[in-house]
């Protein structure tokens, strides 16, 4: 590992008109890393990870990944944008494509590879995530899980050197939500670059090495997972974690 | 699976006024017959009251001459001409009327939408307007402003509004400085004709090229400049210019030359096509905001630029929303063009009225009528549909 984060932030700051939505973040993650925050709704950890590939602009601050700034250049977003992947918690697949077409649009359009070489390599990502035999169907004859793997593939074919997963299994019905942590937990074990805002504690505790949890725009404490669930140091931590964990 | 036997001996045991099979098929048979009744009755009522005054049904008064002047027509077309012919040149002023203003109001209405939607306050304000304006007065009404209002404030043949072009805009219409073709005109058409199907041709394979192999194949440039190509080839074929400025000017009492837009038809068209631009402005632009913003985020996320985003992935998908509704603007449109009766431009149902008065047949001249905007329509819809159909989804 290179002493380089691969992400870095400094003093991010955003604001939605008055509404001061992230506070001055500061987080580093290393090649290799999986980082997951939690948090509760609203506390900014959402808009935080959609600051990195710039699906919203932060104020303030500075985002550097892989060595590029993000700032108003295009060329700089663009680039940041094909080296990050990102899964959505409404999947957001598109549905006049073919799972095969969700997969390959990219690789081709913007990585300018031939549809043979996208093809294959669309097939390799569904093997993996447990759905070879989806490919030719419509996003709309799957079911949440299996877009959901869709997605994860979808977001893979480019090759990312980062995945960001913006709460992948909220939309999931809990027997779909296992098929899709198994997918992810195969991801961080093969060394992939996680960001994952997620409250399945379990699959913080079995693939992270660093955990955040924001509140109001801010990092209330960071941590291993041990530390965080056996010993937080925040009142508001611990109030989070015993209302998360009851039930 | 071991439920379905006792139930199987169950249904045969109903009695047949409690099977739900049977009621259905009863229903269907009553209807049936009850309907036939109704339309022998009317049918047959008609036919006696028919009768009993006189009326006679029969289409042959076509083939007699018609003996009424229709202004401007078309195509040629004199009083001495049959019922037939003056009923056809009313279908050719039905039919340019309602094509100029679909073209127009499809191209004037999507900017609108876009304008709409743009993040431009003042545009998306005046945008705004427009459509509200349009889209909350009846279409007569619009008809008569610009009509009657609009064209009222027109000055005199002799004092012509001259705008750039040159156009000449006076109480007898607008006449327009109209390109004409020479002699050697078509050649330079036929150049650029095949030029434009060359290009359609390069582009869908050399964009199918691209996605095969991953080269660049500079798809839309080769396409643009073989349009571009073709048109300087047949510009130098044709032994220069392919067309000949015809400039309306004044001769005496009138002007000569151009293209004259008579008050009724730029009045027609005028408001036909701001009154359906607004409902096409509607239509379009709640397709594209139909299309999620997570579909636009995910294209995005994947590295997509601005331009691939829009035509991979908004497009194809709002395209589908549009086409539907789109195509009932356009029979709307084509049968609205009928209210042009109340400002006199004589089109196909302007003509039937007064071949009413002329020849007093109002049940097959109205037959004819209402035969030839069913067909018109049914037409279109079969063609648009047949669009629309390819570009659905495949969901099940």
């Amino acid at each position: 590992m290179n002493n380089e984060p691969i992400i870095k932030c400094r003093g991010v700051h955003k604001w939605y008109g008055d509404f001061h939505a992230i506070k001055g973040v500061d987080i580093d993650v290393y090649e290799g890393e999986v980082i997951v925050i939690f948090g509760p709704s609203g506390s900014g950890k959402s808009t935080f990870i959609r600051t990195i590939n710039r699906l919203e602009e932060h104020q303030q601050g500075t985002i550097i990944v892989d060595g590029t700034e993000l700032s108003h250049d295009v060329r700089n977003i663009e680039k940041i944008r094909t080296e990050t992947g990102m899964v959505f918690q409404q999947f957001n697949l598109f549905p006049h494509l073919t799972v095969m077409q969700n997969i390959t649009l990219a690789p081709i359009w913007v990585r300018n590879w031939p549809r043979v070489k996208a093809e294959a390599k669309a097939m390799e990502l569904l093997e993996m995530v447990g759905i070879p035999e989806q490919a030719q169907k419509f996003p709309g004859n799957l079911s949440g899980g299996q877009q959901q793997r869709v997605a994860i593939a979808r977001a893979l074919a480019m090759e990312p050197k980062i995945m960001l997963f913006d709460e992948p299994t909220s939309a999931l019905d809990p027997e779909m939500i296992k098929e899709v942590l198994d997918a992810m937990i195969d991801l961080a074990k093969s060394g992939m670059t996680m960001i994952v805002v997620t409250h399945e504690m379990g699959f913080a505790r079995e693939v992270a090495d660093r955990m955040y949890f924001f509140d109001e725009g801010k990092i209330i404490e960071t941590g291993t997972p041990d530390e965080i669930y056996r010993n937080p140091q925040e009142d508001r931590t611990k109030l989070f974690l015993s209302q998360i964990l009851q039930h | 699976m071991a439920l379905q036997t006792p139930q199987k001996t169950e249904t045969t045991a109903i009695p047949f006024y409690r099977d739900e099979r049977v009621l259905q098929i009863a229903a269907q048979i009553i209807s049936a017959v009850l309907i036939f009744i109704l339309l022998y009755w009317a049918v047959v009522n008609f036919l006696r009251a028919a009768e009993a005054r006189n009326m006679t049904l029969s289409f042959g008064f076509l083939k007699e001459a018609a003996g009424f002047p229709i202004s401007n027509p078309p195509i040629e077309y004199d009083p001495s001409m049959s019922f037939a012919r003056a009923f056809l040149v009313g279908l050719a002023n039905t039919l340019i009327v309602s094509g100029a203003g679909v073209v127009t109001a499809t191209i004037l209405g999507t900017l609108i939408a876009l304008a709409r939607l743009s993040s431009n306050w003042l545009m998306s304000r005046i945008a705004l307007a427009f459509i509200e304006f349009h889209r909350n007065i009846p279409l007569l009404v619009l008809l008569f402003i610009w009509y009657f209002v609009v064209f009222s404030f027109v000055p005199p043949i002799k004092d012509s509004l001259v705008w750039p072009g040159p156009i000449f805009i006076n109480k007898r219409g607008i006449y327009l400085s109209w390109p004409r073709l020479t002699e050697t005109g078509p050649v330079f058409l036929i150049a650029l004709g095949i030029g434009i199907v060359v290009a359609i041709a390069a582009f869908s394979i050399l964009r199918k090229k691209r996605q095969e192999t991953g080269k660049k194949t500079y798809f839309m440039p080769v396409s643009i400049g073989l349009v571009v190509i073709s048109f300087v080839v047949g510009w130098f074929l044709a032994g220069g210019s392919p067309f000949w400025i015809d400039t309306p000017s004044l001769k005496g009492f009138n002007f000569q030359g151009g293209m004259r837009l008579t008050p009724e038809f730029a009045g027609m068209y005028l408001s036909l096509s701001l009154y359906t631009a607004a409902f096409i402005a509607e239509v379009v632009r709640g397709g594209i905001q139909a299309v999620s913003k997570g579909q636009i985020e995910a294209a995005r996320a994947l590295g997509l630029n601005q331009f691939q985003v829009v035509s991979l992935v908004v497009m194809p998908q709002a395209l589908r929303i549009i086409i539907p509704p789109m195509i009932s603007q356009y029979l709307n449109l084509t049968k609205n063009s009928s209210l042009a009766l109340a400002i006199g431009f004589q089109e196909v149902f302007a003509v039937g009225k007064i071949a009413i008065n002329q020849a007093g047949r109002a049940v097959p001249v109205f037959a004819l009528i209402m035969a030839t905007y069913l067909s018109l329509s049914l037409l279109t819809s079969f063609i648009l549909n047949i669009y629309n159909r390819r570009i659905q989804f495949v969901v099940r």
